[in-house]
């Protein structure tokens, strides 16, 4: 289980963005949170990735309460956690090739060795050939960068994932692509998913049930 | 301000844009060349709405930049964009562009609006600053003052919210000014490039319909680049689809989405990859700009494709560019 117990969760005390958020998540389940911009549901979303430390509540993790956190959550217990995030441009260091881009989780714990061998595999699930993982983010397109975003989140083999409006920048095709590659992985996997959004449409054809900001928050 | 276009006799209305034959190269290191347009046609009339659709990295951007003169300095540029007065976009020169064309002859609604508008002052002095260019008011500074508030309210920008700067807007808000300073000139043509990414659907839906009300109920005629096929539907009168630098398609929207539906293998790919359809990808990747196959650059990823469709590049006509369609 992943579950956000009374989840209060902001960048000032004073004003939280998020107010008791609950939410739990069963292994395997696909879940969809929708809600309108602004809400603070990305917010929410990077509390679940262990990410951000909510001024309030706790987050479980597979039946353990997630404490240690600074800013974040400690390593390893993040590493639990795939993440995908809106803009493919602000989350890929322009400088690295695409190749070393997948590899950079395993190169930041320390699982350089093999890290080529291990890229591979993602690489191939989410479409992009030995071409486009030379080069650098500004040399392909948003869609093949996001591809290359959704590889890094798959490297490490994450039992959950976070996708914050993970095709909020990409073109019908591209995004059925991307969500057939993620539900590919969960097939194998038995990987829970939570997909925040605000297209109520596309999440309720992707995931298991979809739920309203307003359902879980205080707004 | 620009004298509007003599009226013209009675049904003969000339295209407030008229597009022909724009190829749109860059040149590379080692003499190589991208092909980023080639060969765009297209007709605008006033009060209706083209929005070009495509995948990102299709070309799309680039022509709204042709059209604006915006391309960087390694584009070439061949074929013709004339306005309703004749002035041909792509040929005029810098100040051509930069005093008579830009704001006043086309208004460009950008992409990301949070990113165009100047972070560091309000609303209220960037309405300003373009109303006194562009419109040189007379009067003092409460007559600049309340033409930069008619100016807001004609995007339905809020008034108490003039005195923020960009960063305490919300999306719709910034996206709400930045139509507004698109508007302040009174262009018969508006460009609006992806103006609707990242938002939610309520805005999505605001937004096309505000811009909508601008082109149709003011005559104005509207450009809407987007890869966001729901809010094409939502305002354009015809679509045109754009793959590997090229119109592929084009058709009035109603059929287009509805019955018969389009007729391109791309463009069917497209639509059934909607999350309300059957939410299928389109196979495969599109081609590199810079190495475009000879035959249809979409034959290597069509069901459909034969000898003649990899061998021989299929011309627009009638309104499809596809040997099958």
């Amino acid at each position: 289980m992943l579950e956000l117990q009374g989840i209060t969760a902001g960048y000032d005390p004073r004003r939280p963005v998020v107010r008791d958020a609950h939410l739990a998540l069963r292994p395997g389940e696909a879940l969809g949170l929708v809600g309108p911009s602004g809400c603070g549901k990305s917010t929410l979303a990077r509390v679940a990735a262990l990410l951000h430390r909510p001024d309030r509540g706790t987050v479980v993790l597979g039946g353990r309460t997630v404490t240690g956190f600074r800013h974040r959550a400690p390593r390893s217990l993040r590493t639990e956690v795939g993440v995908v995030f809106q803009q493919p441009r602000l989350s890929a260091d322009p400088r690295l090739r695409l190749r070393d881009l997948i590899a950079e989780p395993l190169r930041a714990t320390g699982r350089r060795r093999g890290a080529q061998e291990a890229v591979a595999e993602p690489a191939e699930r989410v479409g992009l050939g030995p071409d486009l993982l030379a080069r650098r983010p500004h040399e392909v397109s948003d869609g093949q960068l996001q591809r290359a975003c959704l590889a890094r989140a798959l490297v490490l083999r994450p039992r959950w994932l976070v996708c914050d409006e993970m095709t909020a920048m990409l073109d019908a095709s591209t995004t059925a692509a991307l969500v057939a590659v993620v539900e590919e992985y969960r097939r194998e996997t038995g990987a829970g998913l939570l997909a925040v959004g605000h297209d109520p449409v596309l999440l309720g054809r992707w995931c298991d049930r979809t739920v309203h900001w307003g359902d879980i928050a205080d707004s | 301000m620009t004298p509007h276009p003599a009226p013209p006799p009675a049904g003969q209305a000339p295209p407030v844009l008229r597009v022909a034959g724009l190829h749109v190269r860059f040149r590379m290191r080692g003499g190589r060349h991208v092909e980023a347009v080639t060969d765009a046609a297209f007709e605008l009339g006033s009060g209706s709405c083209l929005a070009l659709v495509g995948e990102s990295g299709c070309g799309k951007s680039v022509l709204a930049s042709a059209l604006l003169g915006l391309l960087p300095g390694n584009a070439e540029t061949a074929g013709s964009a004339l306005l309703a007065d004749g002035l041909d976009l792509l040929a005029a020169d810098e100040r051509t562009l930069a005093r008579t064309v830009r704001g006043r002859r086309v208004g460009l609604v950008p992409q990301s609006p949070a990113a165009h508008l100047t972070p560091v002052r309000t609303v209220r002095s960037q309405l300003q600053e373009t109303v006194r260019e562009l419109l040189a008011p007379k009067g003092g500074k409460a007559r600049l003052r309340a033409a930069g508030e008619s100016a807001a309210a004609r995007a339905a920008f809020p008034a108490d919210h003039l005195d923020h700067h960009p960063h305490e807007l919300s999306g719709g808000l910034a996206q709400r000014a930045a139509t507004a300073l698109a508007l302040v000139g009174d262009a018969p043509l508006l460009l609006a490039d992806e103006p609707t990414t990242g938002l939610d659907r309520d805005l999505v839906d605001r937004t096309v319909d505000e811009l909508r009300a601008h082109t149709r109920d003011a005559g104005r005629a509207l450009l809407m680049i987007t890869h966001d096929l729901a809010a094409a539907r939502r305002v354009a009168d015809t679509v045109a689809v754009m793959y590997a630098g090229r119109i592929v398609e084009i058709a009035p929207a109603d059929a287009f989405f509805g019955a018969p539906g389009p007729r391109h293998p791309y463009a069917r790919g497209l639509l059934d990859a909607l999350p309300e359809r059957a939410f299928t990808p389109i196979p495969g990747a599109p081609p590199e700009l810079g190495d475009l196959p000879p035959g249809c650059a979409f034959a290597a990823r069509c069901a459909l494709a034969d000898a003649t469709c990899r061998a021989v590049r299929p011309p627009l006509t009638e309104g499809v560019a596809c040997h099958r369609a």
